[in-house]
């Protein structure tokens, strides 16, 4: 028996030790906000926030998280109250598919944690484990930089960001 | 008409959906009664096929394409809630469900034609014929970049705007005034005069005994009120607080996990399996063989997985077995060979003489270019959850064809399809991965053999090495050049057509012309990927054009622009990207910019492309991206659409191989089929021009013209031409860059 504190919250599981975080918090929490994308550390769909720092779940065994604070994407903000990054990624309407964005806003999230401010240089470094497959990096970018100039501009219907010719 | 192979089946399903949806709100009659069942609940009123209105006067459009991220739930609705007169935040929307009645194929039953606004993609296509293919392939497909441009255009806006005429007649017969004389705004009817105002939900149940109009007035663009507009995508709030559930997440009471391992070799069987350690694994539930594959099922995902890997499984011989990329390669070169001593191959376009010109031409260009298979490598793996009890079968699982995958279902199961039912989910990455049904069919057998409800899940092992892909081809050229270097006749042979039919056309004024696809053998399986066949022509006939300049002595992108003549909107679109990429600027020293030009599914795009080599190292450092779609209905919605298209591009021009040694793949995960990460993402710029000529697709156009804008940029930068994909095998350390 495991004791998993997960979003703030104690859980027992009854798991081997060495069974992959995510399948736990997947299967045995039912938190399915976390994503399977390769099993190998390589994409970062199922990143998860252990005391803060982002950990790939796929390769973490359930014991080396027992005892540690885990938060996961439904640990981090809800409709109505949402965290600023999540709220950026609205604003700057970042997600196609939305399959990596648990994963994209934590490391942002533990990012922006470490460096208020982040260079894109900054940015290249913490964000380049997550794969985008629909390549929505641009907007991740803007939407980063939008939560460290501390500017709140909700969705404006009207705006428009690209130039339309009208022809 | 010919036997319909799953190869025609794209361009059947494509050209079909248009056709079939342009018949709903034009068909006789409303068939809003009948489906009310599936789509309305109680105090709901469905007014025709596509629009229900509550007694709280919330309207609510039902939309029949699937989402993968492309945002054309949100852009349907936005035309169908402007043609509608509803406000933004009185409107929603519902995927229609998996059943026959909201087939496309269903929905056009009875219609004549009699309109003459049928697009030209779609004339000689509305026929008998078609809609028997339509029919026997139970369509409801999300593909072929349609979504705005057919559904939107020929079934949203049209029962918008429908909807809205049969409300004003409901209320100009209870007022016993002229329906002319009512007037529309946010979901409300108004009478001026008589200073009447009520909410459509007042005459929603009287409307939907209405009879449609055949054909609707639609409002011309300058009384849009959404459509052109960013209207916030409804399905992004749920996208980043993790409650969105695609099919991998799906629940089902009783639930046990699968995992999988298909034949390495395409067409191998399982011969036989010794399954004796892990069936004793505590927690595993069942070893099940399918015919190619075999699965293990057990309590947990995890478990199922390393109880798959104690079994020992034997595959039967093909012959196959041998086939590596290079004799796959070295066939199609033959194929292409004989077909060229012969004077086959099948003829795309034959104009002029260009047997004639290349026998007395002096000057003579001859170019080879390849590119390999591609997986789509959706972020989602495959997966299903399947529950066959009871001689039912029920599904959930992300598809972009959900009404075929029952039938699919049904078909291999041996039961009726309307015993399958099919919950479709958003779906994390489609890229046309996602319109084939074989993991959906592996979890309905796995559940049946198991007997209890079974989530499978596709390693990414799995999912790269058994996916359906985009194919490798070998395409030659020649041009035959007068005496100031320009092109008097050109000549294309490929290996194996796919669709659309148009992606090797090309748009330049070259007067002869003859352009063949032959027939080449291959074993790995086939299916569309984003743009199909335009992504390797647009590689190709946008490379040997930008050859052509070069031999010519002429600048790329004058010298497209001087054989684009006859195509305004080509042109206007290739000055537009030259223009704010500052094409004539300096670019700096080990860098280079890289222009090019495809026109796919509706829109014709022109990119171009900076890089610096440096060090050996390419780095894309911008791409401008100029779009005519005819019209953006959402400007900031197509903007993703060019950035979605360009990186997704960029990763199959830079780095996208997939080998086959053995007849298997070789590549298993993103350490050796690697994706474009954040490190390497150029800035992109999107201009768009609303031309207002037909409306044009979104979801692919990007992607056909950034390999070759990169290859052609990394020519200008080092000299080095690109002629076979990807980028990564060229070393540029080597003095003028060479192949590794």
């Amino acid at each position: 028996m495991l004791k998993l504190k997960i979003n703030g919250k104690e859980h027992r599981v009854d798991v081997a030790p060495d069974t992959p975080l995510l399948w736990v918090i997947r299967e045995n929490l039912g938190l399915t906000g976390t994503k399977f994308g390769c099993g190998v550390a390589q994409c970062g769909a199922c990143t998860v926030l252990l005391n803060g720092a982002p950990i790939r779940s796929c390769v973490t065994p359930a014991s080396v998280a027992a005892g540690n604070a885990i938060t996961t994407i439904e640990g981090l903000g809800t409709a109505g109250s949402l965290h600023p990054v999540q709220q950026a990624w609205i604003d700057e309407q970042v997600p196609q598919c939305g399959y990596c964005q648990s994963g994209q806003i934590l490391a942002a999230v533990a990012l922006l944690e470490k460096h208020p401010s982040p260079s894109d240089r900054d940015i290249d470094l913490a964000m380049s484990g997550n794969i985008c497959r629909c390549g929505m990096y641009p907007r991740i970018r803007r939407a980063i930089h939008q939560v460290a100039s501390g500017e709140v501009h909700m969705h404006d219907p009207e705006a428009s960001s690209q130039e339309v010719q009208n022809g | 008409m010919g036997k319909w192979t799953r190869r025609g089946f794209i361009t059947a399903a494509v050209v079909g959906t248009s056709a079939l949806v342009i018949g709903v709100a034009l068909r006789p009659g409303n068939r809003a009664p009948g489906l009310a069942k599936y789509v309305a609940g109680d105090n709901e009123y469905l007014v025709n096929a596509w629009v229900k209105i509550d007694t709280d006067n919330r309207v609510t459009a039902i939309i029949p394409q699937c989402e993968m991220g492309q945002g054309a739930q949100t852009a349907l609705t936005q035309m169908l809630a402007d043609e509608l007169d509803v406000g933004w935040d009185q409107v929603s929307f519902i995927e229609a469900p998996a059943e026959d009645a909201y087939a496309n194929w269903a929905l056009g039953k009875g219609y004549t034609l009699g309109d003459t606004k049928i697009p030209a993609l779609l004339v000689g296509s509305v026929d008998g014929a078609l809609f028997h293919v339509a029919n026997a392939m139970h369509l409801q497909i999300t593909g072929g970049s349609l979504s705005v441009r057919a559904t939107g255009v020929y079934g949203l806006r049209v029962a918008g705007a429908a909807a809205r005429q049969m409300l004003k007649e409901a209320a100009a017969e209870a007022w016993g005034v002229p329906a002319g004389e009512i007037t529309t705004s946010n979901a409300t009817l108004y009478h001026q005069s008589s200073g009447k105002q009520v909410p459509y939900s007042a005459f929603a149940a009287a409307a939907g005994g209405k009879t449609p109009p055949s054909v609707p007035t639609l409002k011309s663009p300058e009384q849009f009120t959404h459509m052109g507009k960013n209207r916030p995508r409804r399905d992004i709030p749920a996208k980043v607080d993790g409650s969105a559930i695609f099919g991998i997440d799906v629940v089902v009471e009783g639930m046990k996990y699968a995992a999988i391992s298909a034949a390495p070799v395409f067409g191998a069987k399982v011969k036989s399996f010794e399954g004796d350690i892990a069936a004793q694994m505590p927690g595993v539930v069942a070893i099940v063989s399918l015919d190619d594959a075999i699965a293990v099922v057990a309590d947990g995902y995890w478990l199922a997985k390393q109880a798959l890997a104690k079994v020992e499984i034997s595959w039967s011989e093909t012959a196959d077995d041998s086939v590596s990329s290079e004799a796959l390669f070295a066939r199609f070169q033959a194929d292409l060979d004989s077909a060229s001593a012969d004077d086959g191959g099948k003829k795309d376009r034959q104009q002029g003489d260009s047997r004639a010109v290349f026998a007395e031409s002096s000057r003579i260009v001859e170019r080879e270019y390849r590119v390999p298979y591609l997986a789509h490598a959706c972020m989602e793996p495959m997966n299903a959850v399947a529950h066959v009890h009871d001689g039912r079968c029920e599904i959930w699982s992300g598809t972009q064809n959900p009404l075929a995958f029952k039938y699919d279902v049904a078909k291999a199961l041996g039961i009726d399809a309307a015993l399958v039912t099919l919950t479709n989910h958003i779906m994390g990455g489609g890229f046309g991965r996602r319109s084939r049904s074989d993991a959906v069919i592996q979890a309905a057998r796995i559940s049946q053999a198991a007997k209890r409800p079974v989530k499978l899940i596709w390693s990414r092992e799995q999912d790269i090495q058994h996916d359906y892909y985009r194919p490798a081809v070998v395409s030659r050229f020649r041009a035959a050049l007068d005496k100031q270097g320009l092109p008097l006749a050109w000549e294309n042979r490929y290996v194996n057509k796919h669709e659309p039919v148009e992606a090797p056309l090309i748009p330049y004024v070259i007067n002869h012309q003859d352009i063949r696809s032959v027939e080449s053998r291959s074993h790995v399986p086939f299916g569309p990927w984003r743009s199909v066949d335009h992504s390797q022509h647009g590689f190709f006939t946008e490379s040997f054009i930008d050859e052509l300049a070069y031999e010519a002595n002429q600048d790329p992108y004058r010298f497209r622009r001087a054989l684009l003549k006859d195509h305004p909107r080509h042109q206007a679109v290739l000055d537009l990207a030259a223009k704010q990429a500052k094409w004539d600027s300096p670019v700096g020293k080990n860098r280079g910019r890289g222009i090019a030009l495809q026109a796919s599914f509706g829109s014709i795009v022109a990119e171009v492309v900076e890089v610096s080599v440096i060090e050996g190292r390419v780095a894309v450092d911008k791409v401008v991206v100029a779009i005519d779609p005819g019209f953006a209905v959402s400007p900031d919605g197509l903007t993703a659409q060019m950035e979605s298209g360009v990186i997704f591009g960029l990763t199959a021009a830079l780095f996208g191989e997939i080998g086959i040694e053995n007849g298997r793949v070789t590549q298993s995960n993103f350490h050796d089929y690697p994706m474009l990460r954040m490190d390497s993402a150029p800035v992109i710029e999107t201009h768009i021009i609303n031309s207002h000529a037909t409306w044009g697709g979104a979801g692919e156009p990007a992607t056909p013209a950034i390999a070759p804008a990169l290859t052609n940029a990394i020519h200008a930068a080092t000299g080095t031409r690109i002629r076979a994909l990807p980028v990564s095998q060229y070393d540029f350390s080597k003095e003028g860059g060479r192949e590794s």
